[in-house]
């Protein structure tokens, strides 16, 4: 195995499934240390366990300040360091049209989506800065650049994040931090966030999003662990404010 | 529905006849200067703000085809009201315009949580609930949606962190709303607009408020294309196709109005 990320630390929020678990399990396996967190303490532990010692998992609720307090406390406590944060924490509601949705679920898919990746950023920036330098990797998605029906405040929530990307990016590099910010934004992916969308939109509407990837198939979480990890290495030193599109040429056509 | 010509204000168009629209941020700059456009080409314009008497004066400027009333757009219960007072004083409800928007300073670093709710808030949130009362209300007869996003919808700024997140929230709920509306038939049209830098005074006073406002407005200056300076009705010209039907086939769109601010 490479060790592409040694010496390297990172935080990976919502690693107890999909696109977070897969991402921590790479890194740790490019040599990072990885502090896995979630509010699912069950998955987190799945999660531990898969990844060979090289790391800790904590219980963050990635909409609570504090908790992101915490969260990057014990990372510095653990590790010394923070130099790369993945924001993968998400989640989709309900209902979620144009006519249909109702405030409570537009705040709360903002709080987790949105506000939690704004803090994340903010409060990683302070310690990275101490580091020397870092990358945040925010998650948002290909319904950040095309727009779905059924998905009305998760488009508006990944547009947002996509913007905050590019801001945080240019405050960074502007100020000479060494601190790159980018967004991948995947087209779906087989995690159970992904296969949600077949629950509530039956399986031939869900065919249909399936065929817009001109790969003919859906995403697979280690499609975007490969992209994580890129932008967490070195390798990527001159990549920041990018939404880099893994999604199967989903908005190719 | 025919229009009144005695009803005409200003130009003599009648590119928006019939049209009832309902404004944001009808009491400044692009809000105003839209409603008044629009009013030029034959449509009925009410005009919201929280600034009720700012939009009751530009109203009045207006005349007779155009009514004001109170709007806070973060207020679903506010926006019920301003819907049936527009429905009871133009007749009806075609179109809304949603330029009601703030802006605050404040990168990644500085930006409290406070600031971040505050503009989040105003120009994603109030948008959404603007949005969602037009097309529940439109949905058997058909309308328009035009959503003020910006350049900073497109391009990040340091300095505009919320600001820019709201923008490119807005940008993507607008593609979502026209995925919904052409899924449906419902004949609603929904589109995005992102201005550059037009000199209303959202913009005055955000340089007049910064530390050192000589270079602040060299700054936002080297955004434009040297040369060229953004108006209002520029904006508002826009906004009047967008809301006329020679722009049918217009749906889901971002349109850029920046002077080629953004293209290099
Ligand atoms: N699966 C897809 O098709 C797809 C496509 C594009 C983008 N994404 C994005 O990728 C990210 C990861 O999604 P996934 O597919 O792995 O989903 P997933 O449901 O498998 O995992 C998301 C994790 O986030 C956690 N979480 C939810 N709320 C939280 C909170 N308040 N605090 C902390 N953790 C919380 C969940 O417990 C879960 O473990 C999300 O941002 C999602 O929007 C997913
Ligand atoms: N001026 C620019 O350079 C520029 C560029 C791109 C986009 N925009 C966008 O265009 C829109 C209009 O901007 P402007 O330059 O005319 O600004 P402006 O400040 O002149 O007018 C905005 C109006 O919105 C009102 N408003 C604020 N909060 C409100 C609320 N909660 N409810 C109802 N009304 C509220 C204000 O009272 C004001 O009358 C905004 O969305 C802005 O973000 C402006």
């Amino acid at each position: 195995m490479t060790q592409r990320l040694r010496h390297k630390t990172a935080l990976v929020t919502g690693a107890a499934s999909g696109i977070g678990r897969q991402s921590a399990i790479r890194m740790a396996e490019e040599g990072a240390l990885v502090c896995i967190t979630d509010i699912d303490d069950e998955g987190l532990a799945g999660t531990l366990a898969l990844l060979a010692g090289r790391g800790f998992s904590l219980h963050h609720d990635v909409t609570d300040e504090d908790s992101w307090h915490s969260a990057i406390a014990a990372v510095l406590e653990r590790f010394g360091k923070l130099q790369i944060l993945v924001n993968c924490a998400g989640i989709g509601v309900r209902n979620d049209n144009i006519v249909a949705l109702e405030e409570e679920g537009w705040d709360r898919l903002m709080a987790v989506n949105l506000h939690g990746t704004f803090m994340g950023c903010q409060q990683a920036i302070t310690c990275m800065k101490q580091a020397g330098g870092g990358s945040l990797i925010n998650i948002s998605s290909v319904l950040g650049i095309r727009g779905s029906a059924d998905a009305l405040s998760y488009c508006a929530s990944k547009g947002a994040v996509r913007l905050l990307t590019k801001s945080i990016a240019v405050h960074c590099g502007r100020q000479g931090y060494n601190i790159r910010c980018n967004a991948i934004c995947p087209g779906y992916i087989a995690t159970p966030l992904g296969l949600s969308v077949r629950e509530s939109l039956g399986d031939e509407e869900f065919q249909r999003l399936v065929d817009k990837h001109v790969v003919g198939r859906m995403g697979i979480a280690d499609d975007v662990a490969g992209m994580v990890v890129y932008l967490a290495s070195d390798e990527s030193s001159f990549v920041t404010g990018t939404e880099m599109v893994v999604d199967g040429g989903y908005t190719a056509g | 529905m025919s229009s009144d010509q005695s009803v005409r204000t200003s130009g003599a168009g009648n590119r928006c006849d019939g049209k009832r629209a309902l404004v944001t941020g009808g009491a400044s700059g692009i809000g105003a200067a839209t409603a008044r456009l629009l009013a030029g080409e034959g449509a009925r314009v009410m005009l919201a703000d929280v600034d009720e008497a700012g939009a009751a004066r530009i109203a009045d400027g207006i005349g007779k085809a155009a009514s004001s009333t109170f709007l806070d757009v973060c207020r679903a219960d506010s926006w019920s009201a301003a819907v049936a007072s527009t429905v009871a004083r133009l007749g009806g409800w075609d179109v809304l315009v949603n330029c009601a928007g703030i802006l605050r300073r404040g990168t990644i670093e500085t930006t409290t949580m406070a600031t971040w709710h505050e503009v989040l808030d105003v120009n994603l949130r109030g948008t959404w609930l603007g949005a969602r009362e037009a097309v529940r209300h439109m949905q058997g007869t058909g309308g328009v949606i035009v959503n003020l996003s910006s350049v900073a919808g497109i391009v990040g700024d340091q300095d505009l962190c919320a600001y820019d997140a709201s923008k490119g929230g807005v940008r993507l709920l607008t593609k979502a709303i026209t995925d919904h509306a052409t899924r449906h038939g419902l004949g609603i049209r929904c589109n995005s607009i992102h201005p550059g830098v037009i000199e209303t005074p959202m913009v005055a006073n955000y340089i007049a408020e910064s530390d050192d406002p000589v270079a602040e407005r060299a700054l936002w200056d080297s955004y434009m294309p040297p040369g060229v300076t953004g108006h209002a009705d520029d904006v508002g010209h826009l906004i009047v196709f967008l809301v006329s039907d020679e722009s049918r086939l217009i749906d889901g769109a971002e349109l850029v109005i920046d002077g080629g601010g953004t293209v290099e």
